[in-house]
This record gives C-alpha cells, structure tokens and sequence, in this order.
C-alpha cells in the first residue's frame, strides 16, 4: 500500500452542474467542507481561507468549532468545468503558530465522470511522503482522542515489526 | 495479529513508556527529527529538569530516544524507526475525507 497517496471514491445522485458548482464555487465549496473563502476559485490563485464550522454536519460542525477563524491556504491548480478540479495545501495546518509557507504541500484532485448510476467523484491526494514526521504526528495529537491514537499507532507499529 | 513473545515484551515496555502525558508530549517536542537538550525539553512544561530527564531514561530504555553529548550538554533525539507508520497517518486522513465526501453528498443531493 502507498504511504504517499490517497485515493476516495463516491457516487453521487445529482445533475453534474450540480456536483461541479459545489466544487468550484468556493462559497460553496466552503459550506459542505467547513471553510470560508474571500474570493472566487480561479486557477493558479492563492486562497485565503479561514476555517468555520461546516453547516451540513452538526457532529462535524462541533469539531471543528475549535479551529474557527484559523487562516487555511490553499492554491488552486487547474480547472476545467464539469471534469477536473485541483489544489494544494498543507495538510492538517491547524496550528496557527507553525508557519506552513515553506513545507512541502499536498495535491488534491477532484474528478468527475459519469455513470449509469450517477455522478463517481473521485478524490486523490498525493504527496504525503514529504511531510515532515512531526506534522504527522502532530495530525493525531491535534484532536481530543490524539493521544491514545499516537500510542494506538506505536502498538501497531511493533505488532508488525 | 499475533506476536512473538520477544515483540509482545518489547512493545509492553515501549507501550509503558508512553503511558505518560510527559513522555507523549516529550515524543510529541522530539519528533522534528533534531537532538534537542534537557533545557529546551523542558521549557514549558511542569515538570523540572531532574523530572524530564528520569523520563527520558525510561523511553531510552525502551528504545524510544537516544542521547549523545556535545560537550557538557546531553541532547536527546527520537529513534524515528519506533514511532512512524505512515499508513497510520494516511489512515486518519483517509478517514477525514470520508467524511467530507459524506458532507459533499448530502449537499448536492438534498
């Protein structure tokens, strides 16, 4: 298995217009995902986000209800209507003081395709191989269950060492 | 998942030696991959130098840091080899887009 990418993949009941406006109108990107932007998407902009709790999960909303108000930048890539959507960004860059600006990013890609059944949106994410431990790290030490999740890790580790 | 008896011992004591908030944060300070001294571990938390470095005998003899001295100081560094598996983290991460995409399908289809 890769340790350096990501790969999702959903079905969506719902027109491709539809899926594409919630990827890249950044409103409402922001919305579903849980981030407030201060212009529109454009490809090769750099975005100012901060986080606010999304208003689609209640569960979700209150975890992240923490973080609100934290800057989050992302860069968007490419775009190309109805098929591909792409940015970078750092993973997990919650900490707002630890100055991101010059770790290696992440590329998120979001592509749509159509099927019998639907909409399939397929998310990747790649280059989790050049980030620094200690952002991996600190990515299980940032929520409430971080700890035993750290050592849940280790246990594992050894058990397959 | 079974282990060998040899593995079960090692991970109890590496498994002991964090069982502690101290020592987790101590991983947690270590993890930038640099050899850090017993003053810079110590600064911010509430424990004295004496207390830190009693803790980090106990990782070292879990085979979690090691330490070296660069003239009168000892600076302790993580055995990096013990703590990461990135799957795990990927695993976390994995599970953070499952939920956005949870979140993404309801609000197209609603």
């Amino acid at each position: 298995m890769s340790t350096d990418r990501i790969e999702k993949k959903i079905l969506l009941h719902a027109p491709k217009a539809r899926v594409w406006r919630a990827l890249a109108d950044s409103a409402e990107f922001g919305t579903w995902f849980g981030m407030k932007f201060n212009a529109p998407f454009a490809p090769g902009a750099v975005m100012h986000g901060v986080i606010v709790p999304t208003s689609v999960n209640p569960e979700v909303a209150a975890a992240q209800k923490k973080y609100e108000g934290t800057p989050f930048d992302i860069t968007i890539e490419q775009m190309e209507p109805e098929r591909l959507f792409s940015f970078r960004w750092h993973p997990g860059a919650v900490d707002p003081n630890v100055d991101y600006t010059r770790e290696p990013t992440t590329l998120v890609v979001f592509s749509l395709e159509d099927t019998a059944d639907g909409i399939l949106l397929t998310v990747t994410e790649t280059g989790f191989d050049r980030i620094p431990l200690e952002r991996r790290v600190k990515a299980f030490t940032a929520n409430e269950q971080g700890w035993t999740m750290v050592v849940t890790l280790i246990r594992d580790y050894l058990a397959h060492a | 998942m079974r282990s060998s008896a040899a593995q079960t011992s090692r991970s109890a004591s590496l498994f002991a030696a964090l069982g502690d908030e101290t020592r987790l944060r101590l991983v947690v300070r270590l993890s930038g991959g640099g050899a850090l001294s017993i003053a810079s571990l110590t600064e911010g938390l509430p424990v004295t130098r004496q207390g830190i470095t009693k803790h980090l005998q106990v990782m070292e003899h879990a085979g979690l840091v090691r330490n070296h001295r660069r003239g009168r100081e000892s600076l302790w560094q993580l055995d990096q080899r013990r703590l990461t598996d990135a799957r795990k983290y990927l695993d976390l991460i994995s599970k953070q887009w499952d939920d956005a995409l949870a979140r993404l399908k309801r609000f197209v289809e609603e």
